[in-house]
This record gives structure tokens, C-alpha cells and sequence, in this order.
């Protein structure tokens, strides 16, 4: 990791990387870490990283909070790029490709304006489900207004 | 007779969509409905009470509703008109909801909200009917429509249907569609100003389910059809209304039309009310089936009934 002089590497933690630019405040919202509380976890972002394979590229480390599966699937929503790396005793334990979840609830509203789930005044949270990995298309499961590619970022309610 | 046995799979069940049954379960309805009068003696409802609760304006389907339970001996509350408006104006739909399923056993809605009637299944622990949310599905009226065409012609396989109007905003056009996908049809032409044309997401349901369709224009395809379900334009759900004004009056079928070039046995559906995509002419032809589709309705809706809320009182 090519940002090391930047960040000290942690022993305990995770490590997402490869995050589209930009992105890296959204992993941490997915995540509930944003804003940072004042004696919550340490965590340290960086923008705009070089990549080989992206150009640019985001990267978050959190130290003593290790991503599960799925959360990972909530990051691939937001950076759908993403890698995660699961780092106990100084060494990366498992690292792993985000995949994008079967079923998101509150993260990504519904496009259509006369859908139930957004009605103003109604406990309800909006509830997409997958339709398609490649390309990618989520569902609304109230209305079966379509969500694609690229929209999702448009549509994300972090 | 006790509690009486019909339509076991259908017991305290939402209905929400057209697709959350199987063929199987459509024909039993249909069975179901057939003798639904003479089930009717029994009263086999009473003591029941049915919820219906209408935040759009509905006459028919709200009265075959009504009509259906009071057959069965039930009783019905109803929600509806300015009343129904102040609801909506001074509470959320959920606790609208959570009243209703405290006060009666079943709940009949219509919102103009897609997905109204799936997040009030989610709310009321009483099984919830719904009678149309927005553009999205009808499914009560997309059985109906099945089950006339099952009475006119024995089934639904084989038939050639033409499918003619708003198929972008159209729920009733839109739910039977999906209910075709359930059957076999020889081949289901969708007819509809090019502005009307139905959503992708249609679209792509339709081939995935793998029904047989294309799209096509009505005086391509008149002579083939067995059946030709028109729908009226869904003034009401058109974002702009200068779009409506210029689709207005696009298509309208007519006896002449009819005479000079459809099979003798066609038969014209529409789940009504019509605005004027059909001539009245046509209402004494014999190409008219939409007045007895009308009147199906209650028997099919007594069938349902009876399926959700049966057994023991
Ligand atoms: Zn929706």
C-alpha cells in the first residue's frame, strides 16, 4: 500500500481500499462512522491515492473494527470497487471484493415520486432488491421502479 | 356446515399482486366463483367485517367489493370520499391502517401511492386486499379479467389478445398483462399511442416470464384477435397534462371497424369506466363482453373472499 509514509499501518482493523474517488465519506456513513465521534474508533482516510489500476483511488482504515460481510455488502453499493481487508495481529486475515447486497433497506430511495416510500410522514424506509449484478440494477420492492448503474450513486441516501 | 372448505392456499393471504398466485390457484378461484351464489346461502361471511378503504375515487370496484361481502353475509366499513381525504390529510397511512385492522378482519384499500397496499400487508396483521395503487397493480380486476375470458372462451392458452390503450399508466392493462404470463396465449399484441407505450420494466417482466408478445398497430392485427381488451387513457396519472391533451381521443374502436374486419367470435373487453375509446355502439353487438365482465365481478370477488377470510367465523 503505496500510502504508507502517508498512514502508519495498523495491527488491528480494517482497511477498505480501491474506493471510486471521492467515495471514501460515503463507506464511512454506510459503515455508521461518520461523523467521527470524539472517542470512537481511529480512523484515517485518504483521498485521491494514486492506483495503478484506478488512477485515483480513496482508502479508509479503521483501527479495532473489523468489517463483516455484511457491511461489505453495503460499501459495494457506494463503491462498487471496493476491496476489503480484515487485519488482526498485524496481518491481513482475510481480504476480500465487495459485493453488491441482495437486498438494501434505507440506503437508496426510490426514484419514482408517487412511490409509497416516499410519502412524506410515514415510518417506512425504502427497500430496493437486486435484479442484476452486470449491469447493475436494484428494484424497488414497493413500486418496481428500476435503479441503474450509475444512477445508484444518484439515488443513495448517504 | 361449520367452517366450509374452499380455496384452502388462499386463507388469510395478501393479495397484492396478480403474481403472488399460480395458475393453479386462479383456476381454483374461478371454480370457486362459478358456484359462489349458491355457496353464498349459507352466509357463509356473517359475523365478518370488511375494511374498504378508498383514498382514490372508485365507484364500481368499491361497490362490487361491498356487494360481494353483503352476499356472503358480511358486514363492510367503509372508508371513502371526503372522508377518506381528511384521513389521509390529518394521519399517516400506517396508523389509518393499524385502525382498520383493529376493527375489522379483512382490509380492501386503493391509494394512489404505488406500493400502498404491499406496506399496509406490512402493517396490519389482517390480510389486505388491494384494489389498485397508483399505476401499479389491480390484481383483483386482473382476475376478474381472466376469469371472463375463462367463461367467453373455456381458458386463456391458445387465445390471440390485443391489448389496446394506456399501457404506461394503466394498472388494470398493466396487472392483466402480468396475469397472461400466467397462461399460455397463442400471442398478445400491445397496442398503444407511441407516448403510451408500456414501461421497460414491464417490458422485461413480460419477456422474462416468457409470454409471447409484440407490439403492434390495432389495424395490423384487428383480424387475428380473439379478444381485444381496451383501456381508457389514465388522465389522472399523466405528470404534465398538456402530454394528456395530446393523447386524448388517439384510439377508439368502433362497430364499422369491427364489422368490416374482426373474426365474428371476437369479444371486446374493458374493465371500465370507458371514456370514449368505444363507440357505444358496440354495446349491443355481439363483440361485447364488457358489461358481462362487469358483472363477474362480484361472484369472482365473493370467490376471493370467501378463499381469505373462510373457515370457521
Ligand atoms: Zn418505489
Amino acid at each position: 500500500m503505496e500510502e504508507g509514509l502517508l498512514v502508519r499501518r495498523i495491527r488491528e482493523g480494517t482497511v477498505v481500499d480501491h474506493i471510486p474517488p471521492g467515495r471514501a465519506i460515503a463507506v464511512l456513513k454506510v459503515l455508521g462512522l461518520w461523523p467521527p465521534r470524539p472517542n470512537g474508533h481511529r480512523i484515517a482516510v485518504v483521498f485521491n491515492a494514486e492506483s495503478r489500476k484506478m488512477g485515483r483511488k480513496d482508502i479508509v482504515k479503521v483501527e479495532g473494527y473489523h468489517v463483516g460481510e455484511a457491511e461489505s455488502r453495503a460499501i459495494a453499493l457506494v463503491a462498487p470497487t471496493a476491496t476489503i481487508n480484515v487485519i488482526r495481529n498485524g496481518v491481513v486475515e482475510r481480504k476480500w471484493k465487495a459485493e453488491p447486497p441482495e437486498e438494501v433497506e434505507g440506503l437508496l430511495s426510490c426514484p419514482n415520486p408517487t412511490c409509497i416510500s416516499r410519502k412524506p410522514g410515514e415510518p417506512i424506509k425504502p427497500r430496493m432488491r437486486l435484479r442484476s449484478r452486470e449491469p447493475l440494477e436494484y428494484r424497488c420492492v414497493y413500486c418496481g421502479t428500476p435503479v441503474r448503474g450509475g444512477d445508484v450513486e444518484r439515488y443513495l441516501t448517504v | 356446515m361449520g367452517g366450509f372448505r374452499v380455496l384452502e392456499s388462499f386463507r388469510g393471504r395478501d393479495v397484492i399482486s396478480i403474481l403472488d398466485f399460480t395458475r393453479r390457484e386462479l383456476e381454483e378461484l374461478f371454480e370457486v366463483a362459478d358456484e359462489a351464489w349458491k355457496l353464498a346461502r349459507a352466509r357463509p361471511l356473517r359475523g365478518r367485517i370488511l375494511a374498504l378503504a378508498f383514498f382514490e375515487p372508485s365507484t364500481r370496484t368499491r361497490m362490487s367489493f361491498e356487494s360481494a361481502m353483503k352476499r356472503l353475509g358480511g358486514e363492510t366499513l367503509l372508508v371513502a370520499g371526503e372522508e377518506a381525504i381528511s384521513v389521509a390529510k390529518g394521519e399517516n397511512l400506517a396508523d389509518t391502517v393499524r385502525m382498520l385492522d383493529a376493527y375489522s378482519d379483512a382490509i380492501v384499500i386503493r391509494h394512489r401511492f404505488e406500493g400502498a397496499a404491499l406496506y399496509a400487508a406490512e402493517i396490519a396483521e389482517s390480510p389486505v386486499i388491494n384494489a389498485g395503487d397508483g399505476r401499479q397493480h389491480h390484481p383483483t380486476q386482473a382476475m376478474l379479467d381472466l376469469y371472463t375470458i375463462t367463461k367467453l372462451f373455456g381458458g386463456v392458452d391458445g387465445l390471440t389478445i390485443g391489448v389496446l390503450g394506456d399501457l404506461r399508466y394503466g394498472r388494470a392493462a398493466a396487472s392483466f398483462l402480468l396475469g397472461l404470463t400466467l397462461f399460455k396465449p397463442r400471442m398478445v399484441y400491445l397496442i398503444s399511442p407511441p407516448q403510451l407505450r408500456p414501461r421497460r420494466e414491464l417490458l422485461d417482466e413480460l419477456k422474462s416470464r416468457g409470454l409471447r408478445f409484440q407490439e403492434a398497430e390495432l389495424a395490423d392485427v384487428l383480424e387475428e384477435l380473439d379478444i381485444l381488451y381496451v383501456t381508457r387513457i389514465q388522465r389522472e396519472r399523466f405528470p404534465d397534462p398538456s402530454e394528456y391533451e395530446k393523447v386524448r381521443g388517439s384510439y377508439r374502436v368502433t362497430l364499422d371497424m369491427l364489422e368490416r374486419q374482426a373474426k365474428r367470435e371476437l369479444k371486446v373487453l374493458h374493465p371500465l369506466p370507458r371514456v370514449d375509446e368505444i363507440d357505444y355502439r358496440v354495446d349491443g353487438s355481439r363483440f361485447q363482453a364488457y358489461f358481462t365482465q362487469a358483472r363477474l365481478g362480484v361472484p369472482l370477488r365473493m370467490a376471493l373472499l370467501m378463499g381469505v377470510l373462510g373457515g370457521e367465523a
